[in-house]
């Protein structure tokens, strides 16, 4: 089987002057599961807003051989690299089978769009039994849970056929059993895809990061397996401050971090 | 399956009605002359079907109709004027001595003319389309420009005096494709047509709101930014509703002509081309009938009202607007469920969705510091 | 040359009035996300003020004085009235509210004509209005330059209120960001309803203003609200530099195509322009990211 990955060098991007990402490199291999954290203004979004043809950005990002700086978002998403939103961003007035549908469908023929729907398609019922939401496919997508919701967006991502998941905050404002949940089916889908998470929870992390990447100001400041960052003095300086124990000590700054 | 099933059952006979009403009831009902008015209003109603997929489910508020509505109309008011002149004949209303403009001569064959009048409004409305819709120009932007494409037109008629008869447009027309227009017969024959063309476009805005591709409008307008992350070009998804209103618009306007006798820029400047949206404002703009009711009942309403009171039916329709528009999104047919405060049929209005959202505001997701770049390209309305 | 200068004078002053209606438009369209198509009454209704005044004290050099003042009060007190009776119920409903204020307008132009009838009245310009001043060796009527001074003096009155009082600083925040605003202490409610006073209430002036070269009939608003919607949009919405460049581009553009062309090729020529200019900087000449308002 081939091995896909992300490929960034020398990525930067700035605005009016302010620089937001100054030369960020980084490599994401398929079956690891990449975390990317740092504190607000870190760049981390900045980063997956310039791969995904938000933000224009210099430097390098190619996946599969393609150059993806440069392109539109359109054509980025065709290419294989497909993202969610902080705020989960389904379509509320469309069904949970509709979103996945639309989300399915990007490469389909002109002409088979102006027919009805008929059968549902292998790819939206796979990923409806993936993301456990089989049950609601009739349902409108604004009517699901928060945590339902954001499963919809991975859905939608994986009947996309993106190979490169960005993932932004995926579980923010979940409950512990569907952030379990939500870890579970991040497990699954790495397997096959090369997935970034952008996250906040140390929890989260903790638990289900294979490798986790930190960002402060725009450049790289460690990257390795959770203990190894963890073990970084400078990454336990820009979180809590000299003297503190690293992102994953427990008390209550710990949420702090978000 | 079954639900399917008793689905396009109802369908079916919906078009029923609709065929033994508009070919049956009304020509045995109604006399020559409200038959004849009933056909103009068949044909206002062609644009209010095109706006109620553009607007409705695409949420394009397309204030600028009359344009097509009046490129398809000149066309064919230049093609009756021809072949009532014969061969190599001029009207009767250009100056002697100058001679025919070429873009008459286009029109005179039967065939080009009705080609015109889909082909002219569907490359322009294609141009501007994919003009405004690729650089994302959207929202307000999009209706502002389509209102004063349709002041400008009208504008460049008045101006056209010699060509296409200045602010008295073009009338007096005596045949419509060889058939005489002072036969009863054939006065009836054009509302069956009317009649028939309107149906058809109801049938194809169905087809188009219940295929992939209308699933897709509709994610589109709810959420624009977020389509293209899927790998489409909501310019394209956009355009093609686009185009498909103004064509309708345009036979609408084509066949307004031999049916009302007379086409002028005061049919086709900013005040008709927002008259059009009434209608599917109070029908209810996202549904599929509501937009063709809405549309007959104010132009019934208009016409009945201006006999007696002009003024009084200016009033009602700026109330209309304001009631309808600000009390009731959904319009009439929400009227019902709003009562009874069922939730699925305000679900349709599409009056909170992300393409009204206020300028500036990131269309993608909430603020932060790090995000404040992502507005720069999808904040703009 | 004359010729291309008395054009540049009629666009100056054509571009002033198209400013002093644009200013009230992009400022309510900025902060609030309303379009007003009413505006354009509330520019009728400055007119037949002028009109009003002239008829009830009959000399007509005070009057045009008098309606000044009275006519920004009109205008202001009408948007206020829609603001708080409809479009407050409408903010994040932009398309909402064009149509919504469109049905007001039709109601405010039948009021006109019922009150006033449908053919023009005559609002006769005031002595010291009807001469010329030679500017560049080519008359400049001082009516025109009357409504070149009046616009720039509105910018200016406004650009300082915006800059220097707590009301302008106000503004600016709400434009910038009204939830950020309002943690702040700051009243966004007040704060909109006095925007839409004080817009309204230039396109009242812009109403006396035009009687000085264009007839006053309940249409009249209706002619100038496509132009300066477009002025907004070229400008960039909430931006009073965008628009000021962009009335005066249009007003100049304008005569001048009207020179060459006919009145009416100019208004499709300026419609191209504007769609041209657009393919460019879709978001008019300075976007809303800009920090500064002024």
């Amino acid at each position: 089987m081939r091995e896909d990955y992300l490929e960034i060098r020398g990525l930067r991007v700035s605005f009016d002057g302010f620089v937001a990402v100054d030369g960020v490199d980084l490599t994401v291999l398929q079956g690891d599961l990449r975390f990317l954290i740092g504190p607000n203004g870190a760049g981390k979004t900045t980063l997956v807003d310039a791969v995904t043809g938000l933000a224009p950005a210099t430097g390098s990002a190619t996946f599969d051989g393609i150059q993806l700086l440069g392109k539109k978002e359109h054509q980025i998403a065709r290419a294989g690299v497909g993202r969610t939103f902080q705020t989960a961003s389904v379509f509320d007035q469309l069904t949970v089978l509709q979103n996945l549908d639309i989300a399915a469908g990007a490469r389909r023929r002109r002409r088979s769009l102006l027919r009805a729907r008929g059968a549902v398609p292998g790819s939206v019922q796979l990923a409806m039994e993936t993301t456990g939401l089989t049950g609601l496919q009739d349902r409108p997508a604004g009517e699901l849970a928060h945590g339902q919701k954001q499963w919809l967006e991975i859905g939608m991502l994986l009947v996309q056929n993106a190979t490169v998941l960005f993932l932004d905050e995926p579980v923010a404002g979940m409950s512990a059993e569907e952030r379990r949940q939500t870890g579970e089916l991040l497990r699954r889908v790495r397997r096959d895809h090369v997935v970034v998470v952008v996250e906040h929870d140390m929890e989260f992390l903790r638990a289900y990061a294979d490798s986790v990447t930190v960002l402060a100001a725009g450049t790289v400041l460690a990257e390795g397996t959770y203990a190894q960052v963890q073990a970084d003095p400078r990454v336990q300086e820009i979180y809590l401050g000299p003297g503190s124990q690293g992102p994953g000590s427990q008390g209550p700054r710990h949420q702090a971090v978000r | 399956m079954t639900r399917r099933w008793a689905g396009s059952a109802s369908v079916l006979s919906g078009y029923l009605v609709a065929a033994v009403i508009l070919f049956g009831a009304a020509p045995v009902l109604l006399s020559d002359f409200r038959l004849r008015l009933l056909a103009q209003f068949l044909c206002v109603a062609m644009v209010a079907v095109g706006i109620g997929l553009a607007w409705g489910s695409g949420g394009m508020l397309t204030l600028g109709q009359g344009l097509f509505f009046g490129l398809g109309a000149y066309i064919m008011a230049i093609h009756l004027q021809l072949s009532d002149a014969g061969p190599a004949g001029r009207p009767a209303f250009m100056v002697t001595g100058s001679g025919l403009p070429w873009w008459w001569e286009l029109f005179r064959n039967p065939v080009t003319a009705v080609l015109g009048i889909i082909a002219v409004p569907a490359l322009l409305a294609l141009l501007l389309g994919l003009g405004v819709f690729r650089r994302r120009v959207k929202g307000a932007y999009f209706a502002i420009l389509s209102q004063a494409s349709a002041a400008a037109f009208a504008l460049l008629l008045i101006s056209q005096q010699n060509t296409v008869g200045g602010s008295n447009g073009l009338s007096n027309f005596r045949q419509f494709f060889g058939f005489a227009l002072s036969d009863p017969v054939n006065r009836r024959m054009l509302y069956f047509i009317a009649a028939g063309v309107l149906i058809a476009m109801v049938a194809a805005v169905h087809q188009l709101r219940r295929s992939r591709y209308g699933e897709l409008l509709t994610a589109v307008r709810d959420g624009e930014e977020r389509v293209r992350f899927l790998g489409y070009d909501p310019a394209l998804v956009k355009v093609l509703a686009y185009v498909v209103a103004a064509v309708f618009a345009a036979v609408g306007g084509a066949l307004f002509v031999p049916i009302v006798g007379i086409i002028s820029p005061s049919n086709v400047g900013v005040v008709p081309s927002i008259g059009f949206l009434i209608g599917v404002a109070v029908g209810g703009r996202a549904t599929l009938l509501g937009p063709v009711l809405g549309s007959l009942a104010v132009s019934y309403a208009g016409s009945t009202l201006s006999e007696n009171v002009e003024s009084l039916w200016i009033y009602l329709q700026g109330l209309l607007f304001v009631l309808v528009v600000a009390f009731l999104p959904g319009g009439i047919g929400s009227l019902g469920a709003a009562l009874r405060g069922r939730r699925r049929a305000v679900g349709d209005v599409p009056g909170r969705s992300a393409g009204h959202g206020p300028p500036g505001r990131p269309l993608v997701d909430g603020g932060g510091p790090e995000r404040a770049p992502a507005g720069a390209r999808s904040g703009g309305v | 040359m004359d010729a291309v200068l008395g054009q540049l004078y009629a666009g100056l002053s054509l571009g002033s009035v198209l400013l002093l209606i644009a200013l009230g438009l992009t400022l309510t369209f900025g902060q609030m996300g309303v379009i007003n198509m009413a505006h354009g009454e509330f520019l009728m209704a400055g007119a037949y003020t002028a009109f009003v005044v002239q008829q009830v004290i009959g000399g007509a050099g005070s009057a045009m004085l008098i309606a000044l003042p009275l006519a920004f009060l009109v205008g202001g007190l009408l948007g206020v009235l829609l603001e708080t009776t409809l479009i407050s119920r409408l903010y994040h409903r932009p398309l909402d509210t064009l149509l919504v204020t469109w049905g007001v307008s039709l109601m405010l132009q039948q009021l006109a004509r019922d009150v006033f009838g449908a053919p023009a009245v005559e609002v006769r310009a005031p002595e010291w209005l009807r001469g010329n001043i030679e500017v560049l060796g080519v008359p400049f009527t001082t009516g025109r330059l009357f409504i070149v001074v009046l616009a720039v003096g509105a910018v200016a009155v406004l650009s300082a209120v915006l800059r220097f009082t707590s009301l302008g600083r106000r503004i600016r925040a709400v434009v910038q960001s009204r939830g950020l605003a309002e943690t702040s202490g700051i009243n966004s409610r007040r704060t909109d309803r006095v925007t839409f006073f004080v817009g309204s209430g230039l396109a009242g002036i812009a109403g006396v203003a035009l009687t000085l070269i264009a007839s006053t009939q309940p249409y009249m608003g209706q002619t100038y609200i496509v132009d300066a919607f477009l002025v907004v949009v070229a400008g960039g919405i909430g931006q009073v530099r965008g628009a000021v460049l962009a009335a005066f581009g249009l007003g100049v553009l304008q005569a001048l195509f009207a020179y060459s062309q006919s009145v009416s090729t100019a208004k499709v020529l300026l419609l191209v322009c504007v769609i041209a200019f657009l393919q460019l900087r879709p978001q008019g000449l300075f976007s809303v990211r800009t920090r500064s308002l002024v």
